[in-house]
């Protein structure tokens, strides 16, 4: 396979430093093993191993090395990319307004989804970490929004917060109508609006998450701090918060990865032309109007890269400051 | 005692929460059973009457159960793919000795860095050379390949705890080790393949981004596509929209309520590590 050849060369270099720390040496087995015996063995990894290898490098490594190809053209998408721009590319997304807006909606999604969804998930796992009646019926309930798709979500949403939709509808009777506005359209809300939406949609898988993390803690220890003297409140501030530590560093890597991949529900809401004048445009939109839609895949590339290489970077620098204590770099360590 | 039987403000807050989260659904569903004019004379108002004509229009067209025909085949085919090619994978990186499978390993797992989102357009590219875009393999494939990652850092931990006694007596008893692989590690593992199996079911169910770009035939179209195209057509129509949409909610929650503790614990297990 030319391809897997290909990448096997070039990619897994940069990863192989960090296997090769965790390596033991394969198990001896005696020189005694014929020739046979080995062949045969690579014939079982290959035929076991091949097929997954070729469809993951085929379908997920090849693109992403193709996307840092095809960003140097300018390219229709049509035969082989011939018009060789350089850094053109780059330099256009770097300096076009509508992408750097898109970022810092990118930037306001992150900040605000560990800001609203941390301490949020952290209280409601609190509360449901207590013994209470119909506690695992709640559990379940609050985690149907992460398994709806967003498409239904998204759709959902876009009316009941149309202007004449009933969200609207409701804070009339509630005598609220001072406060009723257009939610998807004005764009001083309309990111608040996408805000909810998300917390909304993810809010009960941190909780989950947390919950999972909750039960990591042993009894005891918040015992202990309750026989001490401690409030209910100082065991949680003292004891539990501290030792949720890793749970909540791993879902904020989740989230902060999350934030900057969102597509689906700005893409069905508000559409490609529309996230713009609403102030909800993300990179992935971007990326979409002005790669696919406008038939420019090297500079939809181009922007593909320009999205990995933040992520990149913000994980890297996430997992060196913040996560290093819980996993010891978990994604490029070999198998321990 | 640090935790009573739960303040009557815990349950409160609780009921708020579930309230929160269950209402946009409710809307739905409820909206559904509603005809355009209640809908436009109250939007937050209840059924009065009930109107059922939006459903079983939906349930009378064909466009429904053709989408939701696709979105099962894509799925299946998805969830098949990824439990045989996973599981294959994960028992060579967690059995064979060889040198190059630590690099075998590190190459999915730095799979999780890379998103649809990042590969989607020289995706597209490439499965339209393949002369694979209108066609469910052009989604299932890439779909297949973008849950591999997950896969073999679920099962992998999972294949490893096999005791190696098993593996010995096995091959003592005169089987190979493909033979161990059939007998006994399949089985064995089954609570893993379960678990990966159901994650792909559900990012399959949900996929959107995917595909949006390799579809364009609108008899291809899977479910979250079809909503979308639904919801634009009938655009006027809001109550057979809700009908729709609240439709194809229907087999994710069956799916979830039968699934829902392998689900969460997947979840979770795989963030976990």
């Amino acid at each position: 396979m030319e391809t897997a050849a290909h990448v096997n060369r070039d990619v897994p270099d940069s990863v192989r430093t960090g296997a090769g720390a965790a390596e033991a040496p394969a198990p001896g087995r005696g020189r005694a093993r014929s020739r046979r015996v080995r062949w045969r063995r690579w014939a079982e990894i290959a035929l076991l191993a091949g097929p997954g290898v070729v469809v993951f490098v085929t379908f997920v490594i090849v693109p992403v090395f193709l996307a840092g190809y095809y960003g140097f053209f300018e390219w229709t998408g049509y035969g082989i990319p011939t018009e060789f721009v350089g850094l053109r590319n780059y330099e256009l997304i770097l300096t076009d307004d509508a992408f750097l807006e898109a970022l810092s909606h990118n930037g306001f999604i992150l900040v605000m989804s560990l800001v609203l969804q941390g301490p949020l998930a952290i209280g409601i796992a609190l509360l449901l970490n207590r013994r209470m009646r119909g506690r695992s019926l709640i559990r379940v309930l609050i985690f149907v929004p992460y398994v709806l798709s967003e498409v239904i979500v998204a759709i959902g949403f876009s009316l009941m917060l149309h202007p004449t939709g009933a969200v609207n509808d409701m804070l009339d009777r509630l005598g609220l109508s001072g406060v009723a506005a257009d939610w998807l359209a004005d764009p001083d809300i309309a990111i608040w609006s996408l805000m909810m939406i998300l917390v909304w949609k993810y809010i009960g898988f941190a909780v989950i998450l947390m919950l999972a993390g909750l039960q990591g803690i042993p009894d005891e220890l918040r015992e202990a701090a309750a026989i001490d003297g401690a409030s209910y409140w100082q065991t949680q501030w003292h004891i539990t918060l501290p030792l949720l530590g890793p749970t909540i560093r791993i879902w904020a890597f989740l989230s902060i990865i999350g934030s900057l991949q969102v597509f689906d529900l700005v893409f069905v809401i508000w559409g490609q032309y529309v996230a713009d004048t609403a102030g909800t445009s993300t990179m992935a939109t971007y990326m979409v109007a002005n790669g696919r839609t406008s038939g420019e895949y090297g500079y939809g590339s181009a922007v593909a890269v320009v999205i990995f290489l933040i992520s990149l970077v913000i994980a890297l620098v996430y997992q060196r400051f913040v996560l290093r204590r819980d996993t010891e770099g978990a994604l490029t360590e070999g198998v321990a | 005692m640090v935790s009573g039987r739960g303040s009557p403000v815990a349950y409160l807050v609780a009921f708020a929460l579930v309230g929160i989260c269950l209402a946009p659904t409710v809307y739905i569903i409820l909206g559904g059973f509603r005809t355009n004019s209640q809908i436009i004379r109250s939007p937050a108002g209840l059924p009065e009457p009930w109107e059922v004509g939006n459903y079983t229009g939906v349930l009378a067209g064909e466009v429904f159960w053709q989408q939701l025909i696709n979105s099962v085949l894509a799925a299946v085919g998805t969830t098949v793919g990824v439990v045989v090619l996973g599981l294959m994978t994960s028992f060579v990186i967690a059995r064979y000795p060889f040198k190059a499978k630590h690099l075998m390993y590190s190459l999915f797992a730095a799979g999780l860095m890379f998103p649809v989102t990042v590969a989607i357009t020289p995706l597209y590219i490439m499965v339209r050379d393949l002369g694979l875009t209108d066609t469910l393999a052009g989604v299932i494939l890439p779909q297949i390949a973008f849950a591999m990652p997950t896969t073999v850092i679920i099962l992998v931990p999972f294949l490893r705890a096999i005791p190696k006694e098993l593996e010995e007596a096995a091959l003592i008893d005169g089987a190979s080790r493909l033979g161990f692989f059939v007998r006994m590690v399949i089985p064995l593992s089954l609570p893993g393949v379960i678990t990966v199996g159901i994650l792909a079911f559900v990012a399959s169910w949900n996929s959107y981004l995917l595909p949006l770009f390799l579809l364009s035939d609108n008899a291809l179209y899977t479910l979250p596509l079809g909503v979308q195209a639904f919801a634009s057509q009938y655009s006027i129509d809001t109550a057979r929209v809700l009908a729709f949409v609240s439709l194809s909610m229907i087999p994710a929650l069956i799916f979830f309520s039968l699934f829902e503790r392998r689900i969460i614990s997947g979840l979770t297990g795989a963030v976990k590590g």
